[in-house]
């Protein structure tokens, strides 16, 4: 079977003659279902890859498969009927009902001079159902909070009905309630089979996720695997040059925390 | 619980149907008063005889009465409803898609452009035809020099489209002060400088032919694509996130609205201030969703230049050139709509 997401060997710089390579060689696969967190530092090119793969931002070289078909040959309608992209949160213009800006995520699916019919507008509905903001679809998207918006996004995506999710940064700007509702949707989301690509400044949220864990550094994914395996003192150490300690939480069944620390050797346990 | 209020209302949201039905019935008795009043009043009865007598032959009619209806206001008041309404859509549609409720139509320098073409026409010949086809070529290439410019710089943001259109304004209104600097004062520049002020003073049948389908074609395009404006005006990223080919649906959009500031200036010279403020009197009306906007703008912006244009041809014996007359009623009005809240734009 196809993956959803292929990545081959993808490396990207803005076109501009002369300008520094963003990333280059990074390779992944996403399968049905499964979850990928990138980490790594500011301007390694997170939301550069995603953008790459939604589309908006064309690579130098290098394929994305979604589908198993290429990326480069397929209309922007078709392309995001397959992958969903929720951007990092921004105030929009005009005060459209959240209704009426979730069910733009119906555009792939219709024709150039048609707008939504009863139908959209249910799917519309369910996706708001699914992550909780039923009772905001009456209310301008212009007077509600951070977090609410950031769900109004994603129901966008979801009204696209794609099989590939990709989000950036969800959870940053969020109060700590709004963060575990971003991350509780996104789990719910996988078990329903969405693929989902997420970047994320926060390890913890890679733990709690449990999927695979992409480490954005070097001008590449460094390095890839469980969280488990990616989030260690070590390469956080060489990541981010900042002192970590990562521990299982007492009393759990070995969830692991990564937890900061502003000098060495001072286990807070202790 | 946040203090704001659950829900927005826009009246004519709720009321979409009655709102329709009151703004036509607003411009049909607009268009009947119009045809009706001037210095030759005309009867409502003799008004529908002489639309008629194409069809019915009405002996009563005195051939007089016939050709001040036919001949003289009819063109003209069609002329003004199409104009109204299509400035009003082209300045909705500009206002999404350049996400600025201060857009209006000719912001990517198409009335600096015609009315430069308009000039120079006027400089060289009497002929009217000739005239109008400067304006409105010369409309259609200075939004084509814009885009160029903007094409130059690699980021082609909609921000660098926007400044490249205030250059060539700049620029072709300066090619206007010169064509109006060597024309002969006694009889070319009053002329150049009338045509510039906006009138539907000498619209004829003729008129019509040409710029009527051109108007007509752009509010049906722009109207077509009415909720596609509502996906662009998220922002380009998300657009084509959401698998809107952005750079084509722009085009679209641009040549549209372009194609309407030119052919409006090509028969009645720079009337401005509509484009700019109809679509926020619409919004105040039904709030942002382009897609009830649209047409809500056309019937505001066609009921009002056509009452407009009736005072300007009414109220003194001279004609009052029209341009004058939006501008000085719509600076007001739009510093009074900027300064109520809900306009439909975030606060």
């Amino acid at each position: 079977m196809t993956k959803p997401l292929t990545v081959s060997d993808l490396s990207f710089r803005y076109q501009a003659k002369g300008e520094a390579t963003i990333f280059s060689g990074v390779t992944f696969s996403l399968g049905k279902g499964e979850i990928f967190c990138l980490i790594g530092p500011n301007g390694t090119g997170k939301s550069t890859l995603i953008k790459c793969i939604a589309g908006l931002l064309k690579a130098e070289s290098g394929a994305i498969h979604i589908d198993g078909e290429d990326l480069n040959t397929l209309s922007p309608a078709r392309s995001a009927r397959i992958v969903g992209y929720v951007p990092q949160s921004h105030t929009p213009s005009f005060p459209f009902p959240v209704k009426d800006v979730v069910v733009m995520g119906r555009s792939p699916h219709l024709g150039m001079l048609s707008s939504p019919s009863d139908d959209d507008m249910r799917i519309a509905l369910e996706a708001m159902n699914s992550v909780g903001i039923s009772h905001l679809a009456e209310r301008p998207c212009t007077d509600i909070s951070g977090g609410e918006y950031q769900l109004v996004l994603i129901a966008r995506a979801l009204t696209q009905q794609p099989r590939i999710l990709l989000l950036d940064e969800p959870t940053s700007h969020l109060d700590l309630g709004n963060q575990m509702k971003i991350l509780r949707t996104i789990k719910k989301l996988s078990t329903q089979g969405l693929s989902i690509l997420m970047a994320t400044h926060f390890p913890d949220h890679a733990f709690l996720l449990s999927g695979q864990v992409g480490m954005m550094m070097n001008k590449g994914i460094s390095r890839v695997g469980s969280a488990e395996e990616i989030i260690s003192k070590e390469i956080m150490q060489e990541a981010y040059d900042a002192e970590v300690c990562i521990m299982t939480l007492p009393g759990s069944s070995g969830r692991k925390i990564c937890v900061p620390m502003l000098s060495s050797g001072n286990d807070p346990v202790n | 619980m946040s203090k704001t209020p659950l829900k927005k209302e826009f009246w004519g949201k709720r009321n979409y149907s009655l709102l329709k039905t009151v703004l036509s019935l607003l411009l049909l008795s607009a268009t009947l008063i119009s045809l009706m009043v001037g210095r030759f009043e005309v009867p409502p009865f003799d008004i529908i005889s002489a639309i008629l007598s194409g069809f019915i032959p009405s002996p009563d009619l005195s051939p007089t009465v016939r050709s001040v209806i036919v001949d003289v206001r009819l063109p003209r008041v069609i002329a003004v409803i199409l104009v109204g309404a299509a400035l009003s859509v082209a300045g909705a549609a500009f206002q999404g898609l350049f996400r600025n409720p201060l857009v209006s139509p000719d912001i990517l320098g198409v009335s600096a452009g015609a009315g430069f073409g308009a000039a120079l026409a006027l400089l060289l010949t009497e002929n009217i035809f000739i005239t109008q086809s400067f304006a409105f070529l010369f409309g259609l290439i200075s939004v084509g020099l814009a885009y160029m410019i903007s094409r130059v710089y690699r980021v082609s943001s909609t921000l660098t489209l926007v400044l490249a259109g205030i250059v060539v304004a700049a620029l072709f209104q300066a090619l206007t002060s010169l064509v109006k600097y060597v024309a002969d004062p006694l009889n070319k520049l009053p002329a150049i400088v009338f045509w510039l002020m906006g009138s539907f003073n000498h619209i004829s049948n003729s008129d019509l032919m040409v710029a009527g389908p051109l108007l007509v074609g752009g509010i049906v395009i722009l109207y077509l694509v009415r909720w596609r404006i509502n996906v662009l005006s998220m922002g380009e990223e998300d657009a084509r996130a959401l698998g809107v080919d952005v750079r084509q649906q722009k085009a679209i959009i641009i040549m549209s609205a372009t194609i309407i500031s030119a052919a409006a200036v090509s028969i009645c010279g720079i009337v401005g201030w509509i484009g700019l403020v109809i679509p926020h009197v619409g919004r105040i009306l039904v709030g942002p969703d382009h897609k009830l906007l649209i047409p809500i703008a056309a019937l505001v912006g066609a009921s009002y230049l056509l009452i407009v244009d009736t005072v300007a041809r009414t109220v003194t014996v001279t004609e009052i050139p029209i341009g004058i007359i939006t501008a000085l009623v719509g600076a007001p009005v739009f510093a009074y709509l900027l300064r109520k809240t809900q306009t439909g734009w975030k606060q």
